[in-house]
């Protein structure tokens, strides 16, 4: 039978150390809406998405209240829209209409954030897709809880370059039409290469083509509760660290599967996977860098920050896997700047820099994330910041993402506050040399050789 | 048999198990296990019980819970027990 000290232990986790589930994500086909009439596709899509979700946001509170645990965030994905739209969208101003009708069954059905306004363009583009792409700018600034994701590259297909340039651009007309908001706009949109087809979190959430009809992906989080079981064993060896780590792990993703499993009955629709993600936010104490920290960094970004961040991602997933057998999505420590008070402050301090960041990038999931640019930034250097994540994603067989938001009027020593979950962040300086005849060479960098592994 | 766990963690006053015990009576709620310790006048209370038979809507037995803690001036929890049973046991 279960013992005090185990049920203190719980709900120590909960109340003290921010433990929580930061996310359960219904993802939603929406490939049996395509029609190539705009109004029956803006009607089909609000329907299935109304009818499969409309009890999404009440089971998640109900669950919530059951086990006592905090469930943040309830979201939905839906299939990649450029696939959606295409026989639909003549014009790009068309793509914005399917956002308006997301945003709209989004609000109506009380979720915070909806993912997939999206493209898959890792080799190609079709015409619909160009047009999604073009469209993104004006989407994200007439809607409010809309997210857009565009796959630009993967291990298996190279990196399209001609998107890369486009996606630099589009960063910027969407940092342009969100002025008045801190250019808010570029926080609800991300690049990947080799985006997962499951990811539960925002912004690059997608339904992706090969899923089911509706299925339940659930997001874990607990920086915190990682970081304060690591207080206990300091000055210990790597061996007792990474152990204490992998239990801490376990016992936070078994949380994540019961949620999952408990909001699958109830909704009745198939679970997908757990995505065992440590995702900070800007509360005080629950954050990446503070683990790092305690790991024995003076601050992120210090030497060691790299094999640190290795390490505790390693030992994540390790405990991770062994609490739930479908784990997917990102899985891994998330390294976003404005939303992780350590990480902020390690900006501010000058202890962490963009390169340093991309270093990490190599060892964690995601990428570079939330990471806010002076304003005057070139289309092509952000293409060119994109072009390095891309490559380090493709040649590493692991997704990399970039969502990098360059403020309008804003310059290095300026501070952005986009508020909430996104929290706020020092401008970082970017390398200012140019990058613009690699950018505009135009064609795809091939894909890497998948042998002589060295 | 549906188990589900009851914490009451405040200041120690006289009478927290007799309202937190009258309302599980009230509503046919079985208490299976309890444990008591008050640590620097701290009151620790932990009680596995079965909800198996009672009519209520679990979330209202939390509700009504919180509102008999307030009125002592504790706070209490009533979870399930399977968020303890998937966190400690393999």
């Amino acid at each position: 039978m279960i013992n005090k000290m185990e049920v203190l232990e719980t709900n120590h986790m909960i109340e003290q150390e921010n433990l929580d589930v930061r996310t359960i994500t219904m993802g939603i086909s929406l490939l049996d809406c395509i029609s190539d009439d705009m109004n029956r596709l803006r009607d089909n899509i609000y329907r299935k998405i109304y009818n499969s979700a409309r009890d999404l946001v009440s089971t998640g509170e109900a669950i919530s209240k059951e086990y006592g645990i905090p469930i943040v965030n309830k979201r939905i994905s839906v299939t990649p829209i450029a696939l959606i739209g295409g026989s639909a969208c003549r014009r790009d101003e068309d793509f914005v209409k399917i956002a308006l009708t997301l945003d709209a069954v989004a609000k109506e059905v009380g979720v915070n954030f909806i993912g997939g306004y999206s493209a898959l363009v890792n080799k190609g583009m079709t015409p619909a897709d160009e047009r999604l792409i073009r469209s993104i700018p004006q989407a994200l600034a007439v809607t409010e809880r809309v997210c857009s994701s565009v796959n630009l590259g993967s291990s298996k297909t190279g990196i399209n370059m001609d998107a890369v340039r486009m996606m630099g651009e589009v960063i910027k007309e969407t940092a342009e039409h969100t002025k008045e908001q801190d250019s808010l706009g570029c926080a609800k949109l991300v690049v990947f290469c080799n985006a997962p087809d499951d990811n539960p979190f925002m912004a690059g959430a997608f339904h992706g083509v090969t899923e089911a009809d509706r299925v339940i992906n659930v997001g874990v989080s607990g920086p915190g509760v990682v970081k304060n079981a690591l207080q206990q064993v300091r000055g210990e060896s790597f061996e007792v660290l990474c152990e204490t780590i992998k239990k801490t792990a376990f016992k936070v993703t078994r949380v994540g599967q019961l949620v999952a499993k408990e909001a699958s009955r109830m909704l009745d629709v198939p679970f997908g996977i757990v995505d065992l993600s440590l995702a900070p936010t800007p509360a005080i104490g629950d954050s990446v860098a503070d683990i790092l920290c305690e790991i024995g960094l003076e601050q992120a970004g210090a030497p060691g920050t790299t094999a640190a961040l290795a390490l505790l991602n390693d030992q994540v997933k390790k405990g991770g896997v062994m609490a739930s057998s479908y784990v997917g999505g990102l899985s891994g420590a998330f390294i976003p700047v404005s939303e992780d008070q350590g990480m902020i402050n390690a900006v501010k301090t000058g202890a962490l820099t963009i390169e340093k960041l991309e270093a990490m990038t190599c060892v964690c999931s995601v990428g570079l994330d939330m990471i806010a640019i002076p304003g005057s930034t070139k289309a092509s250097t952000i293409s060119g910041i994109i072009a390095d994540e891309m490559a380090i994603g493709m040649v590493n067989q692991k997704t990399t993402a970039v969502r990098i938001i360059p403020v309008v009027g804003k310059d290095v020593g300026d501070t952005v506050e986009f508020g909430g979950l996104l929290g706020y962040a020092p401008i970082m300086p970017v390398n200012s040399f140019s990058c613009d005849a690699f950018v505009n060479r135009g064609g795809r960098i091939p894909a890497p050789i998948h042998s002589f592994k060295n | 048999m549906k188990k589900a766990i009851i914490t009451v963690v405040g200041k120690d006053t006289v009478g927290i198990i007799a309202k937190v015990c009258t309302y599980l009576a009230e509503h046919q709620i079985n208490i299976l296990d309890i444990s008591q310790t008050i640590v620097q006048d701290y009151f620790n209370m932990m009680m596995i019980v079965d909800i198996g038979a009672t009519k209520q809507d679990f979330g209202d037995i939390c509700a009504d819970l919180e509102t008999v803690g307030e009125e002592i001036g504790v706070v209490i929890k009533c979870q399930k027990e399977e968020i303890f049973d998937s966190m400690h046991r393999i």
